[in-house]
Order: C-alpha cells, then sequence, then structure tokens
C-alpha cells in the first residue's frame, strides 16, 4: 500500500541538531524530499471539526485513495491539521496545490472528491462555499472574505502543518527565531528586542510582556536563580479557544517562545498550565515536547550552545480562577487555586516565591515572530499603543462562528459584520460581549469602536483574552448579566467575602429583575454594591466580576428598566416574564411541539392548529425549539 | 476502588513531593472513574502532605469526584455561545429525562450528569460530550435519540452477560 | 530600620516588615478586622480592613492586613470608598451569619443594623474565614480541618466531613474563632471515635491487602 503519509522519509531519531546550521540543513532536506506537485488532501481536525466527524472523513478519503488504486508516484497525501478557523463551516477539507476548499464535507463525499477532483482536476461545486452576500460559489480559502480579511500571523501555520509532526514545523521555518537568539543575541538582546516590539499580554489585562521580563531580570538580580517561566494555558472565559487552537495546531510556536524567554531570563525549567477540558492540546504540546527533546531543540545543551531548558505539562483540574496568575500558581504548587493575598508582584514572587514570568499561550506564541522577523516588523502591525495582531473567537449570534486573527486597531464591525457575516437573518447586532465574564458589552452604536487595549477599556469592556460574544434582539441583557453572575460564583474560590457573597447578591438582585421585581433604585444599589465588590474584592476575578453588569446598565438601562418597571423582557428570554403562544397562522399541525413537550400542555391533533395551556407551561422552550416554522411566539 | 487496593502503579510514577498531589489524584480518579477515602490517603502520604490537602484539593477542582461516576458520563457545555443557544434547556431536560440533578449519577449507576463551562467549541453550541464525544446542535430531540442509543448499548450489554 | 509614613494625615513609624493594620493598632488607630490574628498568616479574606491608598489624584483599596508599610505612602482608614465597602461587607455577614452576636454588634457599631439581603440560614455564625484552619495547621501543627469546597460552597471541614482522628480537642479553633461558629462545630471534628476516620497509607494497605 503506497504511503498515504505527508510526512517526509526523514528519520527523526536520526538527527539531533547541535547548531544552528544543522537545522538549516534539516529544513533544507525535509523541502528537498517533499515534491511541491505533489497532491495533498488537508482535513481540519480541530475540535469544531472533529465533533462534526471530520475523523471519519479522512478515514474515508484514506480508503478511497486506497481503493482507487492511483499510481504511487502521484497519490496524494492525507494531513491532519488543527483548526483551519472557519469552524461553522466544519468539517472543512483543503486540496492542494490548487488551493480548493470543500465545507461541510462528510465521509460519503470522499469518493466524489477523489474521483472528480483528484483524478479528474474538476471541482465538487457542492462543496465549494457560498458567499450568502452574492450568492457565488467560491473556490478557493484565499478568495473567501472571512479568510480574506484577517492576517493570519500566529495562526499563519494553524490550518497548514501537522501539528504531530515536528518536521513539518520545521519545514515552515519553526525553531529558527530559538536558533537566532542562542547563536546570535544575548539574552539582555532578546529582552530589548521584546520591550521595544510593544507586545502586550494576551490573557487580558494587557501588562507590556517586555516590561513584565525586564522587571523579572531586576528581581533575579535581587534574589539571584532560579527564576521560572509559565504558559497560562488555562483558558477559561467561556466563548474562547483562541489558546486551544494554538496549542493543538500549532504547538511549537508556544514551545519555541517559551524556550526563547527561558534563555532571555536565564531559566531552566518552565511549566505549561493547561486546562483539563483541552485532553488533545495536553496530548499535541506532550508530543510537541518529546519530539523536541529528540532534536535536541529543549533539554540538555540546546543546539550545542551550553544553555539547558526543560519544560513539564500541568493539567489543570476545572477552576477558572486559576487563570489568576497566583493561583495558578498555588495549584502548580499542589494546593486549592487560591489566589495568594499578598500585593506583591508574580517577577518578584511567583512560583515557590521565585521570580516567575507567567505569560499566556498566544503571547508566547508572539514571541518567536518578533525575535525572527524583529520588534520593528512587529510594532508596524496594529497601531501604537497595542501593537501585533490579535486571535478573536467570534461566536454566539453570527453567521461565520470561528476563529479570527486581525491587526489590532480594525474597528468591531469589520470583525463581526466583514468577516463574521453579521447576524443570521441580516439584521443589525445588538452588541458584542468581549473580555468574558470579566468584561463587557460594545452596543451596535459604538461598532466603529477600534479593537485595541486600550479603546476597549475606554468603552467600559476590555480586551480579555479574545471571546467575542455577538448578541442579537433575541439576547436579553439581564439574562446575560445573570448568566455571567452564576458562571462566576460557581468558579469564584470563596475566599474574600465581597467575591464569595457580593457575587451571589448581585444574581439574586438580578433574578429578582428577571421576575419582574424591583426598582430604579435597586438598580443604583447594584452599581454601588458593584463599587464595593470592585474596590474589594482580593483578585482580579472578583474585581472585574461586575463588569458585565455595568456595562449593560451603561449602554442598556432602558431593557432593565422595562424589567422593572413594566415586568416586560423585550428579548423574550426571562421565563417569568414571557409567554408561549402559537401562531395559527403558521402552525402546520406536524405535531413536533407536542411530541416534545415534556409537561404535555400543547393539545391540538395532526394537521390541526395546536394551542399551549399557559397555565401548565413550564416555559422550558422546547416547542419553540422543535418547531420547524417559527410558529412558536413569545410574547 | 475495594479497601486495601495498592496504587502503586500510579504513586511509583510520582516523586514524594507535595508538587505531585493533584497528578495522583488526577490519574487515581481516570483509573477508577472517583477518589476513595482510601486511595485519597495513600495519595497524600506519598505527596507528603495532611489529609486535609487532599480533601480539599479534591473539592475545590471541578474535575474531581469523590463518588463512584456513572457509565456514561453526560456533561453539558455551559459556554457562553451555548448559553446564548440554550444550554440550561438542555440541562433541564436532561435532569427531567434521567431525573437526576446536575452532578449527580443515576440510582442505577448508569448516566452522571455534569455541566462545564465551555469546552471551546462554540460554533457547535449547544454542545454536549458524552463519553468525551462532542455533539453539537443539541436538541430535545436529538438528546431522545442520544439517549436511545446509550440505553440500546446498555440492553446489549446485559444480553451479551446474560448470554455468558 | 524606622519607616514613616501617614494614616489619616498623622505621620506614624513603623517597623520594616509591618503591615498597615499592625501599625494602625500600634498607633490605637481603629480599623476592623474578623479574620486577622497575630500568631496566624493573614489571609486578607474579610476584607472589612479595607483602607485607601493615596498618591495625588490617584488612589485604590488595600487590605491593610496584608498591605506592608512603605515610606511615604498615604494612608485613610474612613473615607467613603472605604466605608462603600465596608458597610455591604456587612450587609453580606448579617445575611450570612445572623446568628453571630460578635458581628452584629460590630455591624450596628459601623451603623450597620440591618442587610438588604435574604437570610438564607438563620442559625449560621460561620463566615468561612479559615482562622481555625490556619491556626490547626500553623499553631497546633496538625491540620485537622480545613477549607474544603470552592466559591458558596466554601466551609470548614475535616476530610470528607467526618470526624477526625488527627484533631486532639486542644480548642485553639474555638478560642481563636471570630464569631463564636466553631463553638458548635468542633463537637463535629471530633464526633464519636467509632466514627472516625483514619488515614489509610501505603503499609496499611499492603498489609490488608497480605492478610
Amino acid at each position: 500500500m503506497p504511503d498515504l503519509n505527508t510526512a517526509t522519509a526523514i528519520d527523526l531519531n536520526q538527527w539531533h541538531l547541535k547548531s544552528e546550521q544543522d537545522l538549516i540543513e534539516l529544513q533544507k532536506r525535509i523541502i528537498e524530499s517533499t515534491d511541491p506537485n505533489r497532491p495533498e488532501i488537508v482535513v481540519c481536525h480541530g475540535t469544531g471539526c472533529l465533533a462534526n466527524a471530520s475523523d471519519k472523513v479522512s478515514e474515508a478519503l484514506k480508503a478511497g485513495l486506497a481503493k482507487a488504486g492511483i499510481n504511487a508516484k502521484v497519490m496524494p497525501g492525507i494531513k491532519k491539521t488543527g483548526c483551519q478557523g472557519f469552524c461553522s463551516r466544519g468539517p472543512l477539507v483543503l486540496i492542494r496545490p490548487q488551493g480548493l476548499f470543500y465545507q461541510q464535507v462528510k465521509a460519503r463525499d470522499a469518493d466524489e472528491i477523489i474521483e472528480k477532483t483528484l483524478m479528474r482536476g474538476e471541482i465538487v461545486k457542492r462543496l465549494l462555499y457560498k458567499d450568502p452576500k452574492t450568492k457565488k460559489a467560491i473556490a478557493t480559502e484565499q478568495e473567501i472574505p472571512f479568510y480574506k480579511l484577517q492576517k493570519r500571523v500566529v495562526l499563519k501555520n494553524i490550518g497548514k502543518i501537522d501539528p504531530t509532526d515536528i518536521l513539518d514545523t520545521i519545514s515552515s521555518g519553526g525553531y529558527q527565531a530559538l536558533a537566532k537568539a542562542l547563536t546570535s543575541m544575548t539574552p539582555e538582546q532578546v529582552v530589548a528586542e521584546v520591550e521595544k516590539s510593544g507586545l502586550r499580554g494576551r490573557g487580558g489585562a494587557g501588562f507590556p510582556a517586555g516590561r513584565k521580563w525586564r522587571s523579572a531580570l531586576t528581581a533575579i538580580k535581587k534574589k539571584g536563580r532560579p527564576v521560572y517561566v509559565v504558559v497560562n494555558g488555562d483558558e477559561g472565559d467561556p466563548g474562547a479557544f483562541m489558546d486551544r487552537t494554538i496549542m493543538e495546531g500549532d504547538p511549537h510556536s508556544v514551545l519555541e517562545g517559551l524556550i526563547i524567554g527561558a534563555y532571555a531570563l536565564g531559566a531552566q525549567n518552565g511549566y505549561l498550565y493547561v486546562r483539563a477540558e483541552y485532553p488533545l492540546a495536553i496530548k499535541h504540546l506532550e508530543k510537541a515536547m518529546e519530539q523536541a527533546r529528540c532534536l535536541g531543540l529543549l533539554g540538555e545543551n540546546i543546539l550545542n550552545t551550553g544553555f539547558s531548558f526543560d519544560a513539564r505539562i500541568n493539567r489543570g483540574a476545572g477552576a477558572f480562577v486559576c487563570g489568576e496568575s497566583t493561583a495558578l500558581f498555588t495549584s502548580i504548587e499542589g494546593k486549592p487555586g487560591n489566589p495568594r493575598p499578598k500585593y506583591v508582584r508574580s517577577v518578584e514572587e511567583g512560583l515557590w516565591g521565585r521570580p516567575t514570568v507567567l505569560n499566556n499561550v498566544e503571547t508566547w506564541a508572539n514571541v518567536p515572530l518578533i525575535i525572527r522577523k524583529g520588534a520593528n516588523w512587529y510594532s508596524g502591525l496594529g497601531v501604537s499603543n497595542s501593537t501585533g495582531t490579535k486571535v478573536f473567537s467570534l461566536v454566539g449570534k453570527v453567521n461565520n462562528v470561528g476563529l479570527v486573527e486581525v491587526p489590532m486597531g480594525v474597528p468591531v464591525s469589520r470583525i463581526v459584520e466583514e468577516i463574521g457575516g453579521g447576524v443570521p437573518g441580516g439584521a443589525p447586532f445588538k452588541a458584542v460581549q468581549t473580555g468574558g465574564p470579566s468584561g463587557g458589552c460594545i452596543p451596535y452604536s459604538l461598532k466603529e469602536t477600534p479593537v485595541d487595549f486600550d479603546s476597549l477599556t475606554k468603552a467600559g469592556s476590555m480586551m480579555g483574552s479574545g471571546a467575542m460574544i455577538v448578541m442579537d434582539d433575541s439576547d436579553c441583557v439581564v439574562d446575560v448579566g445573570r448568566y455571567f453572575l452564576r458562571f462566576l460564583e460557581e468558579e469564584s474560590c470563596g475566599k474574600c467575602l465581597p467575591c464569595r457573597l457580593g457575587l451571589s447578591r448581585m444574581r439574586e438582585v438580578l433574578d429578582r429583575f428577571s421576575q419582574g421585581k424591583g426598582s430604579e433604585k435597586e438598580i443604583d444599589d447594584l452599581i454601588n454594591l458593584s463599587q464595593a465588590i470592585v474596590d474589594g474584592a482580593l483578585c482580579a476575578l472578583g474585581s472585574s466580576a461586575p463588569n458585565p453588569v455595568l456595562t449593560t446598565i451603561r449602554y442598556f438601562k432602558d431593557e432593565y428598566l422595562a424589567h422593572v418597571q413594566d415586568q416586560k423582557c423585550p428579548a423574550g428570554v426571562c421565563k417569568d416574564l414571557i409567554t408561549y403562544r402559537i401562531d395559527e397562522e403558521k402552525c402546520t399541525g406536524c405535531t413536533a411541539c407536542s411530541k416534545q413537550c415534556p409537561s404535555n400542555c400543547i393539545s391540538g391533533e395532526k394537521k390541526k392548529i395546536h394551542v399551549i395551556d399557559a397555565s401548565s407551561c413550564i416555559k422550558c422552550g422546547i416547542c419553540k425549539e422543535s418547531c420547524k416554522f417559527g410558529a412558536v411566539l413569545t410574547v | 476502588m475495594h479497601q486495601g487496593e495498592l496504587l502503586d502503579d500510579i504513586l511509583d510514577q510520582y516523586p514524594e513531593k507535595p508538587e505531585y498531589l493533584i497528578f495522583l489524584l488526577q490519574d487515581i480518579q481516570s483509573k477508577y472513574g472517583y477518589i476513595s477515602q482510601d486511595s485519597m490517603g495513600q495519595a497524600c502520604e506519598h505527596a507528603g502532605v495532611p489529609l486535609t490537602q487532599g480533601y480539599s484539593v479534591a473539592t475545590f477542582y471541578q474535575s474531581f469526584r469523590l463518588d463512584p461516576s456513572g457509565e456514561h458520563d453526560i456533561r453539558v457545555c455551559m459556554g457562553t455561545a451555548c448559553h446564548l443557544k440554550g444550554a440550561q434547556r438542555i440541562v433541564d431536560d436532561l435532569s427531567r429525562k434521567l431525573n437526576i440533578k446536575s452532578g449527580e449519577t443515576t440510582q442505577d449507576l448508569r448516566y452522571t450528569l455534569s455541566t462545564v463551562n465551555c469546552v471551546g467549541a462554540c460554533a457547535l453550541a449547544p454542545v454536549i460530550v458524552v463519553d468525551e464525544e462532542y455533539k453539537s446542535g443539541m436538541t430535545a430531540k436529538k438528546m431522545d435519540k442520544q439517549l436511545k442509543i446509550m440505553e440500546n448499548e446498555l440492553t446489549e450489554d446485559t444480553k451479551e452477560q446474560g448470554n455468558a | 530600620m524606622k519607616i514613616t509614613f501617614k494614616i489619616n494625615d498623622k505621620t506614624v513609624e513603623a517597623r520594616t516588615g509591618w503591615t498597615v493594620l499592625e501599625t494602625a493598632q500600634h498607633y490605637g488607630i481603629d480599623i476592623p478586622t474578623l479574620c486577622h490574628h497575630e500568631s496566624v498568616t493573614p489571609s486578607g479574606a474579610c476584607r472589612l480592613c479595607m483602607v485607601e491608598l493615596k498618591e495625588g489624584n490617584w488612589s485604590k483599596l488595600v487590605a491593610s492586613c496584608i498591605y506592608p508599610v512603605k515610606e511615604g505612602i498615604t494612608i485613610y482608614t474612613e473615607t467613603e470608598r472605604v466605608s462603600n465597602v465596608r458597610r455591604w461587607v456587612f450587609e453580606m455577614l448579617l445575611s450570612t451569619c445572623p446568628a453571630s452576636a460578635k458581628i452584629r454588634q460590630m455591624a450596628a457599631n459601623y451603623g450597620v443594623a440591618s442587610t438588604r439581603f435574604p437570610i438564607s440560614n438563620p442559625d449560621n455564625k460561620c463566615m468561612v474565614c479559615g482562622l481555625c484552619s490556619r491556626v490547626c495547621e500553623e499553631v497546633v501543627g496538625l491540620s485537622a480541618i480545613s477549607v474544603v469546597d470552592r466559591g458558596v460552597h466554601k466551609k470548614i471541614g475535616a476530610p470528607f466531613l467526618r470526624p477526625t482522628d488527627v484533631c486532639v480537642a486542644c480548642g485553639c479553633c474555638v478560642s481563636v474563632c471570630p464569631t463564636g461558629a466553631m463553638q458548635s462545630f468542633f463537637d463535629q471534628v471530633r464526633g464519636e471515635p467509632s466514627m472516625r476516620l483514619t488515614q489509610l497509607t501505603r503499609q496499611s494497605a499492603q498489609e490488608v491487602k497480605t492478610s
């Protein structure tokens, strides 16, 4: 059976890189041994596509190829990549070298793809992406607006390389930044370069990474070594999956950044703290580390330069608060992840009380780019106070759900409306929630707000880690506020009173609002209580927790008032303020709703109009969900 | 785990240091599905920490269970995207159908129902994870189907056992 | 070495390593606190001791029990922002520990007589500051009890919420408890001798297995 792997014939174990030249030589050999004209089928194995059975698609393609009996010389390779970003269109399949982009591919499409595209060079039209605006089919990835309008720098390799094969990474220039740093830069020059790039932490607060590294050097002068470097891969913001995608799709970029950081600071040990909910990310990182060790890029005497560094993965155990730096350290130390009650920065006193540099996944992944292409190139991207690009996960009520990378400073509208294709159905969006449970809402009226650290903060929200949740008219701000508070109530470590009790109290007030109880005065009390929590909480989880409520009150006070004064939920979400009714004009009598109704409160025979008995309705909403004709209304 | 079961294979993998406590508990959990009082005792002893630390850790982190879990693990994602698309409705629906609350296991030890704060598969919202497999765009109807599939598997298992 | 700074516009002197709270107490300046005790590491949990740190137009609130003194800082112990935090914390405490006379007294002294929040358990006294477990671990050296669970479910307990044979009934936890909650909980920690949990060690597991 012919070789279906795209991996080259190079044996990893034969290579132990001892210099920069060795690395370049290896890259050359990989490129030489790959036939650029050999067709390649790239199947997205990101979590989204996998959940839509992309593994079955690649299996079917593999089986189909074996069956088709193609000449071994031109036998296409199958490559399984990390998330290609356009998750709502998955499973995604790319055919190279033509660059054809097939979407929503099913296992049963495999034979047709092989027969038409690979054997006859034809396009399978029904698998192409159709632009919802122009209704035209688009054949290649580059022409699809979702991709065309992005600037993929950090995500450049994701969706192109096989993340489980280090040779693929090296072929595309991986580890050359590390080699450059180790062989032609002093640690001081590395820190200076990162400082000059203007890179700010991508995890939430946006603290300048270079300044953090510099402070660590100062702390080391005072306290000596050891110093630790840590990757924060505890991406907990609901709706965020940037870091997951980077760890799964290009694990070496994170690892390379970390090793460069370790060199700059003189660290010998590093930690990657990865969320337990991301098993694939852990698997790929483990494999990446193993292969990097094998090639001499991690471990003792890296590239024969005398610099040694190794790292270990800590699996999270399910606690959002561990994304907070001091809680993450206590967790690595084997304790419950309570934030530390100390007014001392982690660069001075972090893990095991030692100077520690903690950056999140995306931040580390930016480091090799800066070292390889230079700080000037990097700061040329984005805007003055927020350089570089930012990856966002675009989710919620938006057509093109997925992962988006844009230069800092582009307006919200570019991301949501142009790249994201706007709200399904074409209505304007209501608000975009950024920054997760610590962030806030950007209303439609501010859609031209530039997406950079400072502008978002000025608008009352924050960059956060990069989740962008698009809301439309059917989303209620009181409900979203309750959602985030409930989330944080569960995730609060519970140590300090303002967070443990204050958030519950805030949520109880919103619960009452959602039942139509309360008054305008209580909205003011809520703002007051929020201030006490902002001022009083022990860590950033608590002190930023009131943000979603505060910004929604700022921009959507009318909607709050509608709840408490008119007992109405304009979005039709809050259970206690709505009733379900069936539109007689639209009901076809299909019985789908009555079959699913758990309280048996829908009466009506087949092909006759159905009626909901409001007195026994529990407002679970299953009828509305199951109606294909939009006949179930909330009033 | 039965009383007195040895955890040597797990314990011997890690140095006797407090920083490995969470690793130990994670391995015990993945092997036995939960952490019994006895295995907790051995893990704490190995890591060199008081039993209180083990218990505090196990109750602090959401992924640890102190009671045996069901054969099938159903987790409903409560991420923002899923919330906007009706995740709570899915939890309520499952609670009604399985007659348990979130975080509980059915009496016959068949199903454990829990919620998870965002699995990062937002394009699939509302999403549930059944025994590590992601199920996208869940509705009450799809849930019925899914439960039926698992129910059938179970009956086949019992049949096989009966024949053997 | 002496460190000089200002509390409420009054110049004060502190030793290196002191916190703002320690300095204030030294000068007889009253800052309310519940979870602080000089014999154990401060935990900064109750947030009653918040004070305002001012620098020109900029200011922030800090917990005085853990804020280390620095030369030339300016601290105010009773500002509008400070009292907003304390008043809300007292209201939260009144709703969560309604049975604690000490808390009612302190709240009343601060002018907070009632709470706008619902009372869920009228018999509760514990505010889960964890002082009891810190004393047990750091002073007694036993760690019979600890803070378990998290968030709203956080509570004080022995492992598996069973009586424990680690406890020697020294009563230190009872004596330091700021709300009087430990008094009634203490019996549950010791419990019936026959019900007490004994930790299984590797060796005892081995013995059970071979017997």
